[in-house]
């Protein structure tokens, strides 16, 4: 069976690049984990590899900002890769920090511009948590590659201090609900299997960062790029889950994601 | 030219903290505050290069406002906070990276932030607004208006190493040179010293005499532990027995190898404790305390306890996997009048010492899983940080021995004027004058170089890189070089040592405790690989010098000396302490208590050391690395408290996993420390025995934090603490494998509550087996394995109610057999829920299980319980809550035999209900589930 590579950059700071590489294993594909040295000296290369995952930690501390100093050095260090793989479709998904530092980088919702009119900042709450939610991949999302698990609900931890989704201005949320919300909190009392899944409603702790609209991930327009601030990659084994509804594991998200890197 | 910027987000959610939290300090007229951070950036950039960094790196587009080289017009008083000079400005330092990383020309940045503070205040709000709640003077300065900026770097290097001249001095004229340079050694080490350099012929220098007051520290040492002590024991009826104590430490010691169990593979001897994990891996393990540090800057000392003990770990070659975190606060609501001069309040304290555990152990991308808050005013002045790490490496992995010719390489973080006396500072007493004179033992913790030191340290361990390694933790370079030294000598140069700014003299170079630094002996050839892996994960490493074999610690600063000493006057030169101890029994008797009611059990469980923890715990990461089988808060909600972490290492196959708890009671060793001690180590193990763990395969650690040893009762109730332990250990059959002592905690003569904390790692064979406090099902039978006892002694209840009680309740004396049955019935998957009987009680255990659960219980009391108060609410223990289905009920009768019976069911959603007999005068005592619910969260507060 053709196994895709799935290249997993890695910062300083960086730390689920461990459970992101078990995700992409147990889904199917090959990770492939490089430090940004590696990668600057040319000794890995993105174009070598079918698919990119951006995972979550601290990268650089958070200083001046979460995914921002990263963010900045995909832009100088390697900002021809990158609208190669934009330009090409491959998938890219950013998770928590990765998240952060696609959104940081221009890259999501995209396309890049000046100014960015979406951004990532502090919890509504002001303070990092960690807790476990209800998200479900956006029926209205145009994402190609997560059209294989549309409406598909995921449980999974958040864990973060910066992950509240803030646009500039109406017109800004407008275009975002136009197919780029990859993934919404949902509510507690959601019953996905009864087709009754529910927004959190902007409320806490469903919606546990105050996130505008319950938005927890966003897709590129050509819907290549993803990324969310839940961790999926930490519910892919059955006994990760918390008492809970069966299934509802992350590892839905990881296969889509392989699959359409083969 | 140095142009200022300044960013600001309106809808910054710290403005409104600070807001939210003035009335809580007496200042009621703060309205709103607007936080501003400010960068002064020194170089050769242009107009357009400035525009550049605001837009592409300072300033979010969305979120954000900025000013350039201007100062926003002030909203009513304007406060500036900056970092002190030589305390790690992470935000400076990666804006200089961003400048050269865009092609800027480079550039030296400083930071700080500014309040605007707006309302009705007088001078005097602004004043203690900046000083309890803006800034703190150990580390940060703060004035009213424009804050100039202080560069780092701007002193003058030079080099001076000084000579003390000792010779002829009166003991007291050597005890006031101890005095004045914070060596905290006594008169007969000082004249061992004198004697030391007189047979030599010399003065020592600054270096050597700060070494030895290093290496001979209470922190280092263990002076106390090691002493020979006379104990004078008072029992309760009268009788005195005068006892010898050769050391307390042996004894511990003693014990472990007495037990030697098969699955033990190293104790006391290295930075950390390690036991066998499956048939490949090995697990190590170890607590620390950051007591003092944390003191003076909450934040900081918190942070760098946390990053201290994960490199304990590191230390002994393994790769910490989590952490845990035990704090003990003075009350959150304490008065303003009762607050001694000097110290921070108690819930400034709790807030930053959170804040910094979550920080770098969220960092570091280790989840946080084990823990406990207490609240007690004896932690007023004086709050315990115990910060916990575990690790795994593969067995046998794990060099210990340097060779003649190996270089002394040190890795990771530069090295500034941080921490200078941490080790000699945490072994005295603090007062009000503390912060000025020991200013610089605080620092802030940097977890990201941290990061990259577990990095390559992993991988340097699988290449065998290496062939000894041990943490730069208290006493710097001076004292992890000069232990792994001990056997072989070492000479080495501190003029290569990479500083964070010019201006240290040597001594404080070797003695600097800047954190995230490890040091490991590396053979000659396979110095360029380590480097080429140092390079590769953007760690600094630096060869300091070689293993000599000359036994001698040799230190240089390019050609000047600046410590030679023979090893084995610094390790064994130290005279040993004679020192005097006292402990008299509490005498006996019993306390008139009322009837219970419903009422009071709402206020236990609303009680700060009974209601939900979650806004501490749910700040710390508990679910990185994807191994948490059992997390701190259980249930539907979430929201029922677990009685241990269960993990199962990311990478290690099979199904065992890993049980991690804990076990602390001071308000018993209040009374009765040896009984405490016990009580500790019982709760330990039927917390790791309620989740799922094997009470076979149980490991502890000791954490004595105790008042000023030379005073002989505080000194007694430590040894009848450590005679706990040795009598527990044995009962157990529990080795202690690492301990901790952190002593003089104490604040103008007052002594905090001699604190024991027992950490316990356990383990279980089957990770499928775990179960948690609150996966009870309706219709389930409730069931109390252990007694009660009538003692009330220590309680929550007798607290709560100043009741006066005195007398502890008994140990358990034949834990083993009970726990053993508790686990085979979980192991054959008997038991739906258990959790352990502790504070409040087993009306406190039955409503968490049931708030845990979301589930309805009721409870027959019978004429067994005896009095119903103390049947509710004693804590005697030995005791845990099962629920298991009726079906279970003869095998689990007939397993559990007379140390078990029903007492109650699980019915339905609404009511937690305790049911007298009625032979007893007692009404029921029954509260709705959503009363019990608000009330664990803190409602009735």
């Amino acid at each position: 069976m053709n196994q895709p590579t799935i290249l997993i950059p890695h910062a300083s700071g960086t730390n689920r690049d461990h459970e992101a590489a078990q995700a992409i294993e147990l889904a199917g594909g090959i990770p492939v984990v490089a430090h940004i040295n590696e990668l600057r000296s040319g000794s890995v290369r993105f174009g070598d590899h079918a698919a990119v995952l951006l995972p979550g930690g601290f990268s650089y501390g958070d200083a001046l900002g979460a995914g921002g100093r990263l963010a900045l050095e995909l832009r100088t260090w390697f900002a021809d890769e990158l609208s190669e793989i934009a330009s090409t479709g491959r998938p890219v998904l950013g998770i928590c920090n990765g998240f952060q530092v696609l959104v940081k980088a221009g890259l999501l919702p995209g396309p890049l511009s000046e100014p960015r009119r979406v951004t990532l900042t502090e919890n509504e709450r002001g303070r990092f948590e960690c807790r476990w939610v209800t998200l479900q991949v956006d029926p209205g999302c145009r994402s190609g590659w997560l059209s294989r698990v549309k409406g598909t609900v995921i449980r999974c931890p958040i864990a973060h201090g910066e992950g509240r989704i803030a646009v500039a201005d109406a017109a800004t949320l407008a275009a975002l609900e136009d197919g780029l919300v990859a993934f919404r909190y949902l509510s507690d009392g959601a019953r996905p299997y009864r087709g009754a899944a529910e927004a959190a409603a902007g409320q806490y702790p469903m919606n546990p960062n105050g996130s505008v609209n319950d938005i927890a991930g966003l897709c590129n327009e050509q819907g290549s790029i993803v990324g969310l601030m839940p961790h999926p990659e930490d519910h892919v084994l059955a006994w990760q889950r918390p008492s809970g509804p069966e299934g509802q594991s992350g590892l839905a998200l990881f296969e889509a994601f392989v699959e359409a890197s083969r | 030219m140095v142009v200022r910027i300044d960013v600001t987000a309106p809808g910054d959610p710290h403005g409104q903290q600070i807001v939210a939290a003035a009335p809580l300090i007496g200042v009621r007229g703060l309205e709103h505050v607007r936080v501003t951070r400010v960068h002064h950036v020194d170089g050769p950039l242009d107009q357009h290069d400035i525009e550049r960094l605001c837009r592409e790196v300072l300033a979010d587009p969305v979120v954000d406002e900025y000013t350039i080289g201007e100062v926003g017009p002030a909203q009513g008083r304007a406060v500036e906070v900056a970092l002190l000079p030589g305390a790690t400005d992470a935000d400076a330092r990666e804006l200089e990276r961003a400048i050269e990383q865009l092609g800027m020309p480079p550039a030296r940045v400083a930071t700080a932030r500014r309040y605007d503070l707006t309302g009705d205040l007088s001078d005097a709000d602004v004043e203690l607004l900046t000083r309890r709640l803006l800034a703190n003077a150990t580390i940060e300065i703060a004035v009213e208006g424009e804050l100039p900026p202080e560069f780092a770097g701007a002193a003058e290097a030079h080099v001076q190493v000084d000579t003390v001249p000792l010779e002829g001095l009166s003991g007291e004229q050597l005890v006031q040179i101890s005095r004045d340079r914070v060596l905290s050694l006594d008169e007969t080490e000082m004249a061992a010293i004198q004697t030391h350099f007189v047979s030599e012929g010399r003065a020592p220098s600054d270096a050597e005499l700060e070494t030895l007051a290093q290496t001979w520290s209470e922190h280092c040492v263990h002076k106390t532990f090691r002493a020979s002590i006379e104990l004078t024991h008072t029992a309760s009826d009268g009788t005195v027995t005068v006892t010898e104590h050769d050391g307390l430490l042996p004894g511990l010691r003693e014990v472990t190898e007495e037990l030697s169990p098969w699955w033990l593979r190293s104790a006391f001897v290295d930075d950390a404790g390690i036991v066998a994990f499956t048939e490949t891996h090995d697990l190590a393990f170890k607590v620390e305390t950051h007591n003092h540090p944390s003191a003076l800057e909450p934040f900081g000392g918190a942070n760098t306890g946390v990053g201290g003990v994960v490199r304990d770990v590191i230390g002994v070659s393994a790769r910490p996997i989590a952490c845990t975190d035990v704090l003990c606060f003075g009350p959150a609501d304490l008065s303003d009048d009762e607050l001694p001069e000097g110290v921070l309040h108690p819930r400034r304290i709790r807030d930053g010492v959170v804040a910094g555990v979550g920080d770098y152990g969220n960092k570091l991308g280790l989840p946080t899983v084990n823990g406990a808050v207490l609240y007690d005013k004896g932690y007023v002045a004086n709050p315990l940080v115990y910060c916990g790490a575990l690790g795994i490496l593969p067995h046998g992995s794990h060099p210990t021995v340097p060779e003649v010719g190996n270089r002394v390489v040190s890795l990771g973080g530069r090295v500034g004027r941080d921490g200078i006396h941490g080790a000699t500072f945490s072994s005295a007493g603090m007062d009000a004058s503390t912060v000025e004179t020991v200013g610089s033992a605080v620092q802030i913790g940097d977890p990201i170089t941290e990061k990259g030191l577990i990095e390559v340290i992993e991988r340097a361990r699988d290449a065998k890189l290496y062939t000894a390694i041990t943490d730069c933790g208290a006493g710097g370079l001076s004292s992890s070089v000069g232990e792994m030294g001990e056997d072989l000598g070492v000479d080495i140069d501190l003029s290569v040592v990479p500083l964070k700014y010019p201006g240290l003299q040597p001594w404080e170079i070797w003695l600097s405790e800047a954190q995230e630094r490890i040091v490991v002996a590396v053979p000659p050839r396979c110095l360029p690989e380590l480097q080429s892996l140092c390079d590769a994960w953007d760690v600094e490493l630096t060869d300091l010098g070689e293993f000599s074999g000359s036994q001698r610690l040799k230190v240089r600063y390019g050609d000047t000396s600046v410590v030679d000493l023979p090893m084995s006057f610094l390790h064994d030169g130290l005279p040993r302490r004679r020192m005097v101890a006292a402990w008299t029994d509490p005498a006996p008797g019993s306390v008139p208590v009322p009837t219970p009611d419903a009422s009071l059990l709402l206020d236990l469980l609303s009680h700060p050391m009974v209601a939900s923890k979650e806004d501490v715990v749910r700040r710390y990461d508990h679910e990185v690395r994807g191994g948490t089988v059992v997390r701190p808060y259980v249930g539907p909600e979430a929201d029922g408290p677990a009685d241990a972490a269960v993990l199962k290492p990311l990478g290690v196959a099979g199904t065992a996993a890993v049980v991690l708890s804990n076990g602390i009671c001071p308000a018993v060793g209040r009374h009765d420390p040896y009984v405490m001690a016990l009580n500790a180590m019982d709760e330990a193990v039927r917390n790791l025995v309620a989740v799922g763990g094997n009470p076979d395969r149980v490991a502890v650690l000791d954490n004595f934090c105790w008042g000023d040893p030379t005073k002989p009762d505080r000194l007694g109730s430590l040894v009848r603490a450590v005679q706990g332990c040795t009598d527990g250990a044995r009962r157990y059959a529990m080795p202690f494998i690492s301990g901790k002592d952190s002593l003089f905690n104490e604040f103008n003569g007052e002594a905090i509550p001699g604190t024991l904390l027992i950490s316990a790692l356990g383990m279980m064979d089957d990770l499928a087996t775990a179960i948690n406090a609150a996966g009870m099902h309706n219709g389930d039978d409730l069931w109390l394995v252990g007694a009660h006892q009538s003692a009330l002694g220590g309680s929550l209840v007798s607290d709560w109610l100043n009741l006066g009680a005195t007398t502890v309740p008994e140990p358990v004396a034949d834990p083993l057999p009970r726990y053993r049955a508790v686990h085979t019935a979980i192991t054959n998957g008997w038991v739906s829920a258990a959790h352990d009987c502790s504070e409040g009680g087993l009306a406190v255990t039955v409503s968490e299980m049931a708030i845990g659960a979301r589930l309805g219980v009721t409870v027959e009391m019978s004429d067994d319980d005896g009095d119903p108060f103390l049947a509710l609410f004693n804590e005697a223990p030995g005791r845990l809550v099962l629920a298991a289905a009726p079906d279970h009920r003869n095998d689990l009768g007939a397993l559990l035999g007379d140390q078990g019976r029903i007492i109650g069911q699980v019915v339905g959603r609404e009511r937690i209900t305790f049911r007298f007999d009625q032979s007893t005068t007692s009404g029921d005592v029954s509260i709705s589930l959503p009363d019990a619910v608000d009330a664990h969260r803190g409602g009735r507060r």
